[in-house]
């Protein structure tokens, strides 16, 4: 057990909490920057893949799970990211000018979004964003001579100092420091007052407006925020998929980045990654299981969905910290060894908490 | 004329909203959680009803009857086997799981019954009555009556039987009711059931239009705006929400030419936000007003 000795308050904000951290952070990074060595553009592209999923949540980490409001309809900002780039990179906009201005126009329609539906609390929030999912979608199937509509959109793969981006190995640096500058924003907007204020929001709104919060402005920020970071995933999505259509920014989508931060851990940016990686090999994992049932189960195409509810419930009901509160618990368990109580994280015995007045 | 038969047409599909919206009523007003697995409930009964008229070759009513208990007694033991299980966790974990269960339902249809489009015989299919120059047909008539008797049924269950009037104070009131005796916890469960019956009679009634798919599960989300612009939690309010609704849905697939191209599919969205930004608390609101910031 390891106990940190403070002697400093703004130990309290350090992004470090100890040496031990920082070892293995850097360590990761290292191993992280040295895959190219070990792996094929196979393994390269699901990675890749991970890191954009892992920025697009903690876009919606930061909304839900840290100001602790839903949003059913958050495909609409990767679909807003991806066709922003694809637009500008079409019109001959380079690479390193598109990313700041899908990242602005996101986080001004996430703001634009965010003012008038957050007026609205708990349940009706999250059908207002469904609806405003679908009205995306819709969009993108309409305004054609911007989405191409049903026909969809190829994205062009522009050349950056002399390689494209069809290099798995370049891709997968880009998406890879994308995720680690994210990553640091997020913790720098998250241990800065800002995020301090989103916390405070999550866990008691009248609290939160007796100590000074502005709660409609720093929705309509964290709403922001989160659009913003969704952009950025959209963006290097449009890259990803390289051909843009309408159907891929449904309502399934969004369903899917709920489940990788309810799965990965609400409140915790470590679960937007385990999450990403989860719902990264969610579809291999199926695949893989496939083979191993009856084939009259195992071809059913009604089997993803149905696994996706069964992996969701479950998690809510026996774990809603998901894969990181199960780590803290395991990693507890090893600390405190043979003293660990199963008690230590029960759940407390809690009662509706009634939105009437 | 063209406008009374839009109407018509408009308030036989606003009929099944409204009956989708009943459902998320009921269960709000009792439970002050939103079932978002509504539309997979429809979607469950309109394939019980395939099962027991298409294929076992049941009589229509018989079917039907007998497709109402069985999802009523399924909607029972949801509640008292999963959903009760989180009570008192944020709404947000509410949401998730009804959806996580949603997809269950979902799959488990289309994996049980084929991802195929199927139809039965009804006695209502393709007949159709004139009068005074609108055409109406029965399939439409069907519903309209279908969800009058309903809401006639459910009227006096609430306001006259014992286990009705039991439900609204567990609504009112649960720990009032609970010191009263009433047994809250299987009231609830009971509740759901109720949803659930109302929500397969939607489906049989709608599978003569939209046939049978997994697809027909997406009504649900069009009836959130039903039951929003009827402000939420209040029956009556669901009903004619859902027939402005459908009454709505039916002018812009018309008039989409003055509008613009495909505001039918996303009028039902349109209306939803536009009620919540200008006036959240609904048409028919007994509460107090929506929380706002």
């Amino acid at each position: 057990m390891r106990f940190i000795f403070k002697t400093k308050y703004s130990q309290d904000i350090n992004i470090a909490r100890h040496a031990g951290d920082k070892f293995w952070y850097s360590l990761l990074i290292l191993v992280m920057a040295m895959m190219p060595l070990f792996l094929d553009d196979f393994y390269l592209g699901e990675i890749s893949y991970i890191c954009i999923l892992s920025i697009a949540g903690i876009g919606l980490m930061i909304l839900s799970g840290y100001t602790g409001l839903a949003s059913l309809g958050h495909a609409a900002f990767l679909g807003i990211g991806a066709y922003t780039h694809a637009f500008l990179l079409t019109n001959g906009v380079p690479f390193l000018v598109s990313i700041p201005i899908v990242i602005a126009v996101s986080f001004l329609v996430g703001a634009v979004i965010g003012i008038p539906i957050l007026r609205l609390t708990g349940m009706y929030l999250a059908i207002a964003t469904l609806a405003l999912g679908f009205i995306a979608e819709h969009v993108f199937i309409k305004w054609e001579h911007v989405t191409g509509g049903n026909r969809g959109m190829p994205v062009p793969q522009p050349e950056f100092m002399g390689i494209s981006f069809y290099n798995s190995i370049f891709f997968y640096y880009v998406c890879l420091i994308f995720l680690i500058v994210s990553m640091f924003a997020a913790i720098n907007i998250l241990r800065s007052p800002t995020g301090r204020a989103f916390v405070a929001i999550r866990d008691s709104e009248i609290a939160a407006q007796s100590l000074g919060v502005n709660l409609g402005l720093y929705k309509a920020l964290s709403f922001a925020v989160s659009g913003a970071f969704t952009g950025l995933a959209g963006a290097l999505l449009a890259h990803y998929i390289g051909y843009l259509a309408p159907d891929i920014f449904n309502i399934f989508l969004s369903l899917t980045l709920l489940l990788l931060i309810v799965v990965g851990g609400m409140g915790s940016l470590h679960g937007t990654v385990f999450g990403a990686i989860f719902v990264g090999f969610l579809p291999q994992l199926i695949a893989i299981c496939r083979d191993y049932l009856p084939s009259s189960i195992g071809s059913q195409p009604g089997l993803e969905p149905m696994l996706f509810g069964l992996i969701l419930v479950f998690f809510i009901l026996y774990e809603p910290l998901g894969i990181y509160g199960r780590w803290v618990k395991i990693k507890l368990f090893f600390e405190l060894f043979p003293t660990y109580k199963s008690q230590t994280f029960k759940k407390q015995k809690v009662f509706t908490k009634s939105d009437r007045v | 004329m063209q406008l009374i038969q839009l109407v018509i047409d408009g308030i036989a599909s606003g009929c099944i909203y409204g009956l989708v919206a009943l459902g998320f009523v009921l269960i709000y007003k009792a439970t002050e959680t939103i079932n978002f697995a509504q539309g997979d409930i429809l979607m469950l009964g309109a394939f019980v009803a395939y099962s027991l008229i298409g294929i076992m070759g049941m009589d229509y009513l018989t079917g039907f009857a007998l497709t109402v208990l069985i999802i009523a007694a399924f909607g029972f033991f949801l509640d008292a086997v999963v959903i009760r299980q989180i009570i008192g966790q944020p709404a947000f974990a509410t949401v998730m799981l009804t959806i996580g269960l949603g997809f269950i339902f979902r799959g488990f249809a289309s994996i049980y019954w084929g991802t195929d489009i199927f139809s039965f015989s009804t006695p209502f299919s393709g007949k159709i009555t004139e009068f005074n120059g609108l055409i109406i047909s029965y399939v439409n008539l069907s519903i309209i009556g279908g969800t009058a008797i309903l809401m006639s049924v459910l009227f006096l269950f609430f306001n006259f039987s014992k286990i009705g009037v039991a439900m609204r104070a567990s609504s009112e009131n649960q720990l009032a009711a609970y010191y009263m005796g009433i047994p809250v916890k299987f009231i609830f469960s009971l509740i759901w059931s109720i949803s659930a019956g109302v929500a397969a009679v939607a489906g049989v009634l709608l599978a003569p239009i939209t046939l049978v798919d997994t697809s027909i599960s997406l009504i649900g989300l069009k009836a959130f705006a039903a039951a929003v612009l009827g402000g939420f939690g209040s029956i009556p309010g669901a009903i004619v929400g859902g027939i402005i609704i459908g009454i709505v849905e039916q002018l812009c697939g018309t008039y989409e030419n003055y509008l613009f191209e495909g505001i039918r599919e996303i009028s039902a969205y349109l209306v939803l936000i536009l009620t919540l930004i200008i006036y959240p608390r609904g048409l028919f609101s007994d509460k107090a007003e929506v929380k706002k910031v």
